[in-house]
């Protein structure tokens, strides 16, 4: 029986112990900052325009955005983050269909907001090289919708996963399902910004 | 301190905060213009994001550190103290624990710490305080025959009992504190958050210094 305490010599102290998080939680955290970085460098390029260009009007004449048909992606964009939640909470209850059964539906909330985007583009009459307005308008929406792409991938990924009986209970056992459901959940939050600052504002 | 990316669940309540943000935000700014829709975002950015990060997440996620939880039978207490670390009363308890079976003892001394000082990183003083109490904890354990080890955790002590489970696979968490009226810990409640946080048993042992300073020294 024995009793010492953890100190340390001559070398550095040891690190907070706060700072030791799971490698591949550490992995997901940097590389959100590091989108966060890009999605403001993207937001300060739209507002720049929206402030500096000198337009009466937003959008300038004689250019129109579809509101309507935008809050309708936002409405799914948001109720897929409250499916992602389902499944992440059905497998930590051992419930292996509610978690199939929600990231199926996520998986296909996800797919009509980046189908129903490409339709948008199809028929909103402006172009990227239409003035600054149209230029940032793409950027940012086009933005998102790459990371709308690849949550669907990752998605898609835990999707088949998990049909083919991976995953448990134990948070060891469902980060592949936790990783992309946070990866979601940010692209979620990213489109309430975007939504709100360029098509409501 | 709240971390909307810690887990899938934080993410989700962090949805759910900024949704509640900009859809006041975008209220705002239909009923009058872009201008005062940024105000509605600087006004409220703060005060959203004050109560989301300063409030204790509801969910418990035991399992995050549930898979180092190894099966070798050893019964494993984490104790959590800082000014009480050295009371006897404390000790007496542990003791007592520790003998009812083959079991491990993890001692964790948050480094209290001043606001201003958290803040700027100046954590050393504190450090080096709660090492020299744990250290005086832990001799005195091992002359009781205790198989135990200790460490300077977070100055948060909810965060040190979070850090520590990481590591150390605990079975029960006993956590000392001074006798309501002069404990800090008390007015804040870190006993009933971390009842609400840890899916552990949670023993609180009141230590009285004064008192056993003051039989000490009668005796």
């Amino acid at each position: 029986m024995s009793a010492h305490a953890e100190t340390h010599g001559a070398h550095p102290p040891v690190a907070n112990r706060s700072s030791r998080v799971d490698s591949r939680l550490l992995g997901i955290y940097l590389f959100i900052a590091s989108e966060v970085m890009l999605f403001g460098s993207f937001f300060s390029a739209y507002f720049f325009a929206r402030v500096a260009v000198p337009h009466e009007e937003w959008p300038p004449h004689p250019y129109e955005l579809p509101v309507y048909l935008a809050l309708l992606n936002t409405i799914i964009l948001v109720s897929s983050s409250f499916t992602m939640h389902w499944a992440l909470q059905s497998i930590k209850r051992n419930n292996r269909a509610g978690l199939i059964a929600g990231l199926a539906i996520t998986f296909g909330l996800g797919l009509t907001f980046l189908l129903i985007q490409a339709r948008e583009y199809t028929r909103i009459g402006f172009s990227p090289h239409d003035l600054a307005f149209g230029t940032t308008f793409f950027g940012l929406t086009g933005l998102h919708g790459c990371h709308v792409f690849l949550g669907l991938t990752l998605l898609g990924i835990a999707l088949v996963r998990s049909i083919r009986g991976h995953y448990g209970p134990s948070a060891h056992d469902h980060l592949g399902v936790e990783i992309p459901g946070i990866y979601w959940h940010f692209v979620d939050v990213m489109w309430i910004v975007v939504y709100t600052t360029v098509y409501v504002i | 301190m709240r971390n909307p990316v810690r887990t899938e669940a934080e993410a989700f309540s962090f949805v759910i905060a900024v949704l509640a943000l900009f859809l006041a935000v975008a209220l705002v700014g239909i009923l009058l213009n872009g201008w005062a829709a940024l105000v509605a975002f600087v006004v409220l950015a703060p005060i959203i994001g004050y109560r989301y990060f300063r409030s204790d997440p509801k969910v418990v996620e035991p399992a995050v550190w549930d898979r180092s939880r190894d099966a070798d039978g050893r019964h494993r207490i984490l104790v959590v103290a800082n000014e009480t670390v050295a009371g006897r009363s404390l000790r007496d308890e542990v003791v007592r624990r520790a003998h009812e079976g083959d079991a491990e003892v993890l001692v964790v001394t948050p480094a209290l710490n001043t606001r201003i000082r958290h803040w700027t990183s100046d954590e050393d003083t504190a450090r080096t305080a709660a090492q020299i109490r744990l250290d005086e904890s832990l001799a005195a354990l091992s002359k009781d025959g205790i198989d135990a080890r200790g460490t300077v955790g977070d100055d948060d002590p909810i965060q040190a009992i979070e850090d520590s489970l990481r590591m150390f696979p605990a079975d029960e968490i006993v956590v000392s504190t001074h006798p309501p009226g002069r404990s800090n810990w008390l007015e804040h409640g870190i006993v009933e958050r971390a009842s609400e946080r840890f899916d552990l048993p949670i023993t609180h042992v009141v230590v009285d210094l004064e008192a056993e300073a003051e039989t000490s020294r009668t005796a």
